[in-house]
């Protein structure tokens, strides 16, 4: 255990840059068809001759697909930089890892803010209404481009989980495994309501407009607001003590209601920062789609996962309560019921729902063995000197 | 690894499960029964624990396993869909033994069950000389950070089986270094039992 956890502060894939990959058409599951699309995508690390090491990573809400390494001449480093990279747990020395940005999203790929060629302008509420799915369908045309026939893993976190349940259920011949992580096969009302509660905020602002605000002012404050809701469902009330306590802020200003605690001046923080890197209409379109979002289409979840052969690892966070464990259970139990190999573990982090961006080490060791016997194709490991 | 050094429990369970089988380990730990179960006789196994720890020994050591309280209960699993379902010194553990049975049976063809016997000749003795809980190499725990929830001799287990209708198919009583054959409850520390549901649920 030690020595992966060593490696897992490993090397940086250093720097990375965005491609892109546009094709004919989609067509969609509301029926509509959206054309054409395009998908910004990164890899790191190299395809095997057999292409038979390509793992997609899937990326959460505000994701994008800058998962490892950095962007010439930037210092943010990707997403999940402490998993993807040399030694780390999806080790690009051995792996070709794969991660685009989804479709109705703002970081390269086809969403409300392109340019609809019908009309030169962007899309705006002209954007179909998208779906899970539909991003799993246009990433499956990425990975049929890329010649892979068959990936090595799926993985995802949250609204990634999502799509790796997609992939599972509706292109089992296209993957060996599938690692779920904090995620749940449909939404609660719970987790609607808050999904709900940000996009009012956003169509609550004057500068919305119906959408059509890309050539004026943004709805920055309402966007912002539903960041900071997104922000308080993302940690517990223990990160939150950890981090903030009540803690005041040192320069606040003599004028009522401003951000006197940390904690609020944080949120504030959060909120104003995102509106710099993301499309308010993209959040609309998002939040509806993981809402929307249910991996057996009101059958059960074991129904649709019998016959599949892939093996899966489940991965939930102790005082996440945005997507609580018992979410991820019920993902279990259907594999389990259904024939499906599959392994659970609950890591006990005080993180909340941000945890699986940030309990590298636990992630790193769970993932780095699953995908090993996957690769390798082995029940247990060969000597029983671990 | 020699066959010598697997621990004698897990030996004897090796010598009771048919090759090739399907097994659910209750309460698996690190994993090692399950590795070598799978190692030895090349059964499909998977393994339920409730430490995280070991959890993470399992995964290392390539098992399918899953973090949950057994207690909880196994109804992620069909009827029978086990060949044998073992519960290896996590019986006395449980909340509620007699539900966690009964599931097993359920859930399993077969179950091995084993346990710590607490009519001991030396906890016989520790109780009645000493006055004090007893400690043996079953019972290594003291009275304050002991996992054991429930102390069952093997006349107990006995009983219980005959109460609930459940057929014992084989017995193994196990002593220090060897397998106890004479006054089993007297002489052994480990009682281990391969048992099925009853008559009436035969044949399902």
């Amino acid at each position: 255990m030690t020595k992966e956890r060593r490696d897992s502060k490993g090397n940086s894939v250093g720097v990375v840059q965005a491609q892109y990959f546009t094709f004919d058409a989609l067509q969609l599951e509301s029926g509509e068809k959206l054309a054409p699309v395009t998908l910004a995508y990164e890899t790191y690390g190299i395809l095997n001759e057999k292409k038979s090491n390509a793992i997609l990573i899937l990326h959460a809400l505000s994701g994008d697909a800058h998962v490892a390494g950095v962007h010439e001449g930037q210092n943010n480093t990707g997403w999940w930089d402490a998993m993807v990279g040399p030694g780390k747990a999806f080790d690009t020395n051995k792996y070709y890892v794969i991660c685009s940005n989804v479709l109705g999203g703002c970081k390269g790929s086809t969403g409300p803010s392109s340019i609809n060629p019908k009309t030169s302008r962007p899309y705006a509420l002209d954007f179909p209404l998208i779906t899970i799915n539909d991003m799993v369908n246009a990433q499956k045309r990425l990975v049929d481009h890329l010649g892979i026939e068959k990936l090595l893993s799926v993985v995802g976190g949250s609204m990634g989980g999502m799509q790796a349940l997609s992939w599972l259920v509706r292109y089992p011949e296209k993957v060996r495994s599938a690692i779920p992580i904090a995620t749940a096969a449909r939404h609660s009302p719970q987790q609607i309501a808050f999904d709900e509660v940000g996009r009012q905020a956003i169509m609550a602002d004057p500068y919305w407009k119906s959408g059509n605000y890309y050539d004026g002012p943004l709805p920055a404050k309402g966007l912002a607001v539903a960041r900071m809701i997104g922000h308080i469902t993302y940690m517990s009330d223990v990160s939150m003590t950890e981090k903030f306590g009540r803690q005041k802020k040192n320069n606040t200003q003599n004028v009522k209601f401003t951000a006197d605690f940390e904690v609020e001046g944080y949120l504030r923080y959060r909120g104003d920062n995102f509106v710099k890197r993301f499309d308010a209409n993209s959040y609309l379109y998002i939040t509806k789609s993981i809402d929307n979002f249910d991996a057996s289409n009101g059958r059960s979840l074991q129904e649709v996962l019998e016959g599949i052969k892939a093996k899966v690892l489940v991965i939930a966070f102790k005082s996440d309560w945005l997507y609580p464990a018992y979410q991820s259970k019920e993902i279990v139990k259907a594999c389990k019921l259904s024939g499906i190999e599959a392994t659970y573990c609950e890591i006990d982090s005080t993180y909340g729902h941000d945890a699986f961006l940030l309990e590298a080490e636990e992630e790193t060791h769970l993932i780095t063995h699953f995908l090993k016997k996957v690769f390798y194709e082995y029940e247990v490991t060969g000597s029983y000197d671990i | 690894m020699t066959y010598e050094n697997i621990r004698l429990d897990h030996r004897v369970i090796l010598g009771l499960v048919e090759p090739c089988s399907t097994i659910l380990d209750l309460g698996c730990g690190t994993g090692e029964l399950l590795y070598i179960l799978i190692k030895e006789k090349n059964v499909r196994g998977q393994g339920i624990e409730i430490d995280e720890k070991a959890i993470y020994k399992c995964v290392a050591k390539g098992l399918t396993v899953s973090h949950s309280d057994i207690d909880s209960g196994l109804a992620e699993y069909r009827d029978k869909s086990f060949d044998y379902v073992i519960l290896n010194q996590s019986f006395q553990q449980v909340k509620k033994p007699d539900v966690v049975l009964r599931e097993a049976l359920r859930v399993g063809k077969k179950v091995i069950v084993a346990f710590p016997n607490f009519a001991y000749y030396q906890v016989r003795l520790q109780i009645f000389f000493k006055g004090k809980t007893p400690m043996t190499a079953s019972l290594p725990y003291e009275w304050y950070d002991t996992p054991n929830l429930h102390f069952l001799s093997i006349s107990d287990f006995i009983g219980y089986c005959r109460k609930r209708n459940i057929k014992v198919e084989e017995t193994v009583f196990i002593g220090k270094n060897k397998t106890v054959k004479i006054f089993p409850n007297w002489f052994a520390l480990t009682g281990l039992f391969l048992i099925s549901s009853g008559k009436k649920c035969q044949g399902e």
